[in-house]
Protein backbone atom coordinates (compact mmCIF):
# COMPACT_ATOMS: atom_id res chain seq x y z
CA UNK A 1 0.00 0.00 0.00
CA UNK A 2 2.77 2.41 0.96
CA UNK A 3 4.70 1.53 -2.20
CA UNK A 4 1.56 2.10 -4.29
CA UNK A 5 0.98 5.59 -2.80
CA UNK A 6 4.62 6.62 -3.27
CA UNK A 7 4.73 5.42 -6.88
CA UNK A 8 1.44 7.16 -7.69
CA UNK A 9 2.58 10.48 -6.23
CA UNK A 10 5.91 10.38 -8.05
CA UNK A 11 4.18 9.50 -11.34
CA UNK A 12 1.69 12.32 -10.89
CA UNK A 13 4.45 14.85 -10.17
CA UNK A 14 6.34 13.80 -13.31
CA UNK A 15 3.09 13.99 -15.32
CA UNK A 16 2.50 17.51 -14.00
CA UNK A 17 6.04 18.56 -14.93
CA UNK A 18 5.69 17.24 -18.47
CA UNK A 19 2.27 18.82 -19.14
CA UNK A 20 2.82 22.41 -18.05
CA UNK A 21 1.33 24.96 -20.38
CA UNK A 22 -1.70 22.80 -21.21
CA UNK A 23 -4.23 25.34 -19.94
CA UNK A 24 -4.87 28.00 -17.30
CA UNK A 25 -7.37 26.45 -14.88
CA UNK A 26 -4.95 25.36 -12.15
CA UNK A 27 -2.17 27.79 -11.12
CA UNK A 28 -2.20 29.16 -14.66
CA UNK A 29 -0.31 26.16 -16.00
CA UNK A 30 -2.59 23.11 -16.18
CA UNK A 31 -6.11 22.49 -17.50
CA UNK A 32 -8.60 20.54 -15.37
CA UNK A 33 -9.00 17.72 -17.89
CA UNK A 34 -5.22 17.23 -17.90
CA UNK A 35 -5.18 16.98 -14.08
CA UNK A 36 -7.98 14.38 -13.99
CA UNK A 37 -6.39 12.32 -16.74
CA UNK A 38 -3.03 12.56 -14.96
CA UNK A 39 -4.49 11.22 -11.71
CA UNK A 40 -6.12 8.30 -13.55
CA UNK A 41 -2.93 7.40 -15.40
CA UNK A 42 -0.81 7.73 -12.24
CA UNK A 43 -3.14 5.36 -10.37
CA UNK A 44 -2.83 2.75 -13.13
CA UNK A 45 0.96 3.10 -13.41
CA UNK A 46 1.32 3.14 -9.62
CA UNK A 47 -0.58 -0.13 -9.37
CA UNK A 48 1.48 -1.82 -12.08
CA UNK A 49 4.93 -0.51 -11.14
CA UNK A 50 4.75 -0.48 -7.34
CA UNK A 51 6.96 -3.54 -6.83
CA UNK A 52 9.53 -2.33 -9.38
CA UNK A 53 9.83 1.25 -8.16
CA UNK A 54 10.01 0.70 -4.38
CA UNK A 55 12.03 -2.19 -2.98
CA UNK A 56 11.42 -2.29 0.81
CA UNK A 57 13.75 0.65 1.34
CA UNK A 58 12.14 3.85 2.53
CA UNK A 59 15.33 5.72 3.43
CA UNK A 60 14.99 8.04 0.43
CA UNK A 61 11.68 9.41 1.76
CA UNK A 62 13.68 11.57 4.14
CA UNK A 63 13.82 15.14 2.72
CA UNK A 64 17.20 15.74 4.40
CA UNK A 65 18.68 13.24 1.95
CA UNK A 66 17.18 15.11 -1.03
CA UNK A 67 18.74 18.37 0.17
CA UNK A 68 22.06 16.57 0.67
CA UNK A 69 21.77 15.14 -2.85
CA UNK A 70 21.13 18.56 -4.37
CA UNK A 71 24.02 20.02 -2.39
CA UNK A 72 26.23 17.18 -3.59
CA UNK A 73 25.26 17.78 -7.23
CA UNK A 74 25.81 21.53 -7.12
CA UNK A 75 28.88 21.54 -4.86
CA UNK A 76 31.52 18.77 -5.00
CA UNK A 77 30.11 16.98 -8.05
CA UNK A 78 29.94 19.98 -10.35
CA UNK A 79 33.33 21.18 -9.15
CA UNK A 80 34.92 17.80 -9.96
CA UNK A 81 33.16 17.73 -13.33
CA UNK A 82 34.65 21.11 -14.23
CA UNK A 83 38.08 19.97 -13.02
CA UNK A 84 37.75 16.75 -15.04
CA UNK A 85 37.07 18.70 -18.20
CA UNK A 86 40.06 20.99 -17.74
CA UNK A 87 42.13 17.85 -17.08
CA UNK A 88 40.90 16.17 -20.27
CA UNK A 89 41.47 19.41 -22.18
CA UNK A 90 45.07 19.44 -20.96
CA UNK A 91 45.59 15.82 -22.00
CA UNK A 92 43.91 16.31 -25.39
CA UNK A 93 46.22 19.22 -26.17
CA UNK A 94 49.50 17.81 -24.80
CA UNK A 95 48.85 14.08 -25.37
CA UNK A 96 50.47 13.12 -22.03
CA UNK A 97 48.86 9.96 -20.63
CA UNK A 98 49.96 7.30 -18.16
CA UNK A 99 46.99 4.93 -17.95
CA UNK A 100 46.23 1.84 -15.90
CA UNK A 101 43.35 -0.16 -14.44
CA UNK A 102 43.24 -0.24 -10.64
CA UNK A 103 40.92 -1.74 -8.05
CA UNK A 104 39.29 0.19 -5.19
CA UNK A 105 37.06 -1.00 -2.34
CA UNK A 106 34.69 1.84 -1.45
CA UNK A 107 32.85 -0.28 1.13
CA UNK A 108 29.30 0.57 0.01
CA UNK A 109 26.60 -2.08 0.35
CA UNK A 110 23.45 -1.06 -1.56
CA UNK A 111 23.01 -1.27 -5.33
CA UNK A 112 21.82 2.33 -5.55
CA UNK A 113 24.87 3.58 -3.65
CA UNK A 114 27.36 1.69 -5.79
CA UNK A 115 25.59 2.86 -8.98
CA UNK A 116 25.77 6.47 -7.84
CA UNK A 117 29.43 6.18 -6.92
CA UNK A 118 30.33 4.49 -10.23
CA UNK A 119 28.53 7.19 -12.22
CA UNK A 120 30.20 9.93 -10.20
CA UNK A 121 33.62 8.34 -10.73
CA UNK A 122 33.08 8.14 -14.49
CA UNK A 123 32.28 11.84 -14.67
CA UNK A 124 35.15 13.04 -12.46
CA UNK A 125 38.85 13.70 -13.13
CA UNK A 126 40.74 11.10 -15.13
CA UNK A 127 38.78 8.03 -14.05
CA UNK A 128 36.34 5.64 -15.78
CA UNK A 129 34.55 2.69 -14.20
CA UNK A 130 35.36 -0.42 -16.25
CA UNK A 131 34.01 -3.31 -14.19
CA UNK A 132 32.46 -4.21 -10.86
CA UNK A 133 32.93 -7.26 -8.66
CA UNK A 134 29.36 -8.02 -7.68
CA UNK A 135 30.25 -10.18 -4.67
CA UNK A 136 32.41 -7.65 -2.85
CA UNK A 137 31.24 -4.38 -4.52
CA UNK A 138 34.80 -3.56 -5.58
CA UNK A 139 35.18 -1.26 -8.57
CA UNK A 140 37.79 -1.54 -11.33
CA UNK A 141 38.74 1.92 -12.50
CA UNK A 142 40.60 2.96 -15.65
CA UNK A 143 42.83 5.77 -14.47
CA UNK A 144 44.29 8.02 -17.14
CA UNK A 145 47.22 9.29 -15.06
CA UNK A 146 48.30 6.67 -12.51
CA UNK A 147 49.87 8.14 -9.38
CA UNK A 148 53.03 6.19 -8.43
CA UNK A 149 52.50 6.95 -4.74
CA UNK A 150 49.03 5.37 -4.78
CA UNK A 151 50.36 2.05 -6.10
CA UNK A 152 52.60 1.43 -3.08
CA UNK A 153 49.72 0.36 -0.85
CA UNK A 154 47.18 -2.34 -1.87
CA UNK A 155 44.23 -2.04 -2.13
CA UNK A 156 44.49 1.53 -3.34
CA UNK A 157 43.18 4.26 -1.09
CA UNK A 158 39.82 5.60 -2.40
CA UNK A 159 40.82 9.21 -1.76
CA UNK A 160 43.27 9.14 -4.69
CA UNK A 161 40.49 8.31 -7.13
CA UNK A 162 37.24 9.76 -5.89
CA UNK A 163 38.05 12.14 -3.04
CA UNK A 164 35.22 12.34 -0.52
CA UNK A 165 32.55 10.81 -2.80
CA UNK A 166 32.06 7.55 -0.81
CA UNK A 167 31.28 9.54 2.34
CA UNK A 168 28.78 11.71 0.46
CA UNK A 169 27.11 8.70 -1.15
CA UNK A 170 26.93 6.93 2.21
CA UNK A 171 25.26 9.96 3.77
CA UNK A 172 22.77 10.27 0.90
CA UNK A 173 21.59 6.72 0.23
CA UNK A 174 22.78 4.39 3.00
CA UNK B 1 20.59 42.27 -22.67
CA UNK B 2 22.67 40.72 -19.86
CA UNK B 3 20.62 37.55 -20.26
CA UNK B 4 21.41 37.43 -23.98
CA UNK B 5 25.13 37.73 -23.27
CA UNK B 6 24.88 35.00 -20.61
CA UNK B 7 23.09 32.70 -23.07
CA UNK B 8 25.76 33.25 -25.72
CA UNK B 9 28.53 32.62 -23.17
CA UNK B 10 26.83 29.34 -22.15
CA UNK B 11 26.52 28.24 -25.79
CA UNK B 12 30.17 29.13 -26.34
CA UNK B 13 31.37 27.08 -23.36
CA UNK B 14 29.20 24.14 -24.40
CA UNK B 15 30.44 24.21 -27.99
CA UNK B 16 34.07 24.46 -26.85
CA UNK B 17 33.83 21.36 -24.68
CA UNK B 18 31.91 19.35 -27.27
CA UNK B 19 34.57 20.28 -29.83
CA UNK B 20 37.22 19.17 -27.33
CA UNK B 21 35.46 15.81 -27.04
CA UNK B 22 35.65 15.42 -30.82
CA UNK B 23 39.37 16.25 -30.91
CA UNK B 24 39.96 13.88 -28.00
CA UNK B 25 38.28 11.05 -29.89
CA UNK B 26 40.75 11.57 -32.73
CA UNK B 27 43.91 12.09 -30.66
CA UNK B 28 43.77 9.48 -27.89
CA UNK B 29 45.31 6.05 -28.59
CA UNK B 30 42.78 3.45 -27.36
CA UNK B 31 39.13 2.89 -26.52
CA UNK B 32 39.38 3.65 -22.79
CA UNK B 33 41.09 7.01 -23.12
CA UNK B 34 38.73 7.90 -25.96
CA UNK B 35 35.80 7.15 -23.66
CA UNK B 36 37.29 9.60 -21.15
CA UNK B 37 37.03 12.37 -23.73
CA UNK B 38 33.69 11.15 -25.07
CA UNK B 39 31.85 11.07 -21.74
CA UNK B 40 33.20 13.87 -19.57
CA UNK B 41 33.42 16.57 -22.22
CA UNK B 42 30.07 15.84 -23.86
CA UNK B 43 28.32 15.79 -20.48
CA UNK B 44 29.85 19.08 -19.40
CA UNK B 45 29.20 20.66 -22.80
CA UNK B 46 25.59 19.46 -22.81
CA UNK B 47 25.01 20.93 -19.33
CA UNK B 48 25.89 24.36 -20.68
CA UNK B 49 24.08 24.01 -24.01
CA UNK B 50 20.90 22.81 -22.30
CA UNK B 51 21.40 25.42 -19.59
CA UNK B 52 21.19 28.13 -22.22
CA UNK B 53 17.94 26.63 -23.58
CA UNK B 54 16.54 26.50 -20.03
CA UNK B 55 17.45 30.17 -19.57
CA UNK B 56 15.62 31.09 -22.78
CA UNK B 57 12.59 29.10 -21.60
CA UNK B 58 12.58 30.70 -18.15
CA UNK B 59 12.84 34.12 -19.75
CA UNK B 60 9.80 33.38 -21.98
CA UNK B 61 7.94 32.11 -18.90
CA UNK B 62 8.82 35.29 -17.00
CA UNK B 63 7.21 37.26 -19.83
CA UNK B 64 3.95 35.26 -19.34
CA UNK B 65 4.37 32.85 -22.23
CA UNK B 66 3.60 29.40 -20.80
CA UNK B 67 5.28 27.74 -23.79
CA UNK B 68 8.49 28.82 -22.08
CA UNK B 69 7.75 26.49 -19.16
CA UNK B 70 7.40 23.57 -21.59
CA UNK B 71 10.74 24.45 -23.17
CA UNK B 72 12.56 24.82 -19.85
CA UNK B 73 11.18 21.73 -18.12
CA UNK B 74 11.51 19.40 -21.08
CA UNK B 75 15.09 20.51 -21.70
CA UNK B 76 15.89 19.96 -18.02
CA UNK B 77 14.41 16.45 -18.29
CA UNK B 78 16.69 15.79 -21.28
CA UNK B 79 19.66 16.99 -19.22
CA UNK B 80 18.80 14.60 -16.37
CA UNK B 81 18.54 11.74 -18.88
CA UNK B 82 21.97 12.60 -20.31
CA UNK B 83 23.51 12.82 -16.82
CA UNK B 84 22.13 9.38 -15.93
CA UNK B 85 22.77 7.48 -19.17
CA UNK B 86 26.12 8.88 -20.34
CA UNK B 87 28.30 7.30 -17.61
CA UNK B 88 26.32 4.05 -17.75
CA UNK B 89 26.86 3.80 -21.50
CA UNK B 90 30.57 4.52 -21.12
CA UNK B 91 30.83 1.84 -18.44
CA UNK B 92 29.04 -0.68 -20.70
CA UNK B 93 31.37 0.02 -23.63
CA UNK B 94 34.50 -0.14 -21.44
CA UNK B 95 33.38 -3.40 -19.84
CA UNK B 96 32.57 -4.97 -23.20
CA UNK B 97 35.92 -3.84 -24.61
CA UNK B 98 37.84 -5.32 -21.69
CA UNK B 99 35.90 -8.57 -21.91
CA UNK B 100 36.72 -8.93 -25.59
CA UNK B 101 40.41 -8.60 -24.78
CA UNK B 102 41.26 -4.99 -25.68
CA UNK B 103 44.36 -4.03 -23.67
CA UNK B 104 44.79 -0.44 -22.50
CA UNK B 105 47.65 1.10 -24.50
CA UNK B 106 50.71 1.87 -22.40
CA UNK B 107 49.15 0.66 -19.16
CA UNK B 108 51.41 0.62 -16.12
CA UNK B 109 49.04 -1.67 -14.19
CA UNK B 110 45.96 -3.78 -15.08
CA UNK B 111 44.46 -5.34 -11.96
CA UNK B 112 41.29 -6.40 -13.76
CA UNK B 113 43.24 -8.56 -16.25
CA UNK B 114 45.19 -10.06 -13.32
CA UNK B 115 41.97 -10.95 -11.52
CA UNK B 116 40.34 -12.33 -14.66
CA UNK B 117 43.42 -14.42 -15.51
CA UNK B 118 43.34 -15.89 -12.01
CA UNK B 119 39.67 -16.89 -12.11
CA UNK B 120 39.87 -18.44 -15.59
CA UNK B 121 42.88 -20.60 -14.69
CA UNK B 122 41.19 -21.69 -11.45
CA UNK B 123 37.78 -22.71 -12.72
CA UNK B 124 37.99 -22.64 -16.56
CA UNK B 125 34.64 -20.87 -16.76
CA UNK B 126 35.86 -17.75 -18.54
CA UNK B 127 33.52 -15.40 -16.74
CA UNK B 128 29.77 -15.28 -16.86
Amino acid sequence: MRAFVITTIVCFLIYLLLTTGSGSDFLGLWSNIELIFGILLSLIVGFIARTVFVKNNYRLLNPVRWILFLGYLIGPFFFSLAKANLDVAYRVITGKINPGIVKISPGLTTDLGITMLANSITLTPGTLTVDIDEDTNDLYIHWINVDKKALEKKPIDCSYICGSFPQWVRRIVE
Amino acid sequence: MILDILIFVFIGIGLFFNLLAGIGLLRFPDVYTRLHAGTKCTTFGSIFLIGSVVLIGLNMWWENDTNGSVLAIHSAAALIAILLTNPVGAHAIARAAHRSGVQPVGAVIDELAEKRGKTTSDSQTGGD
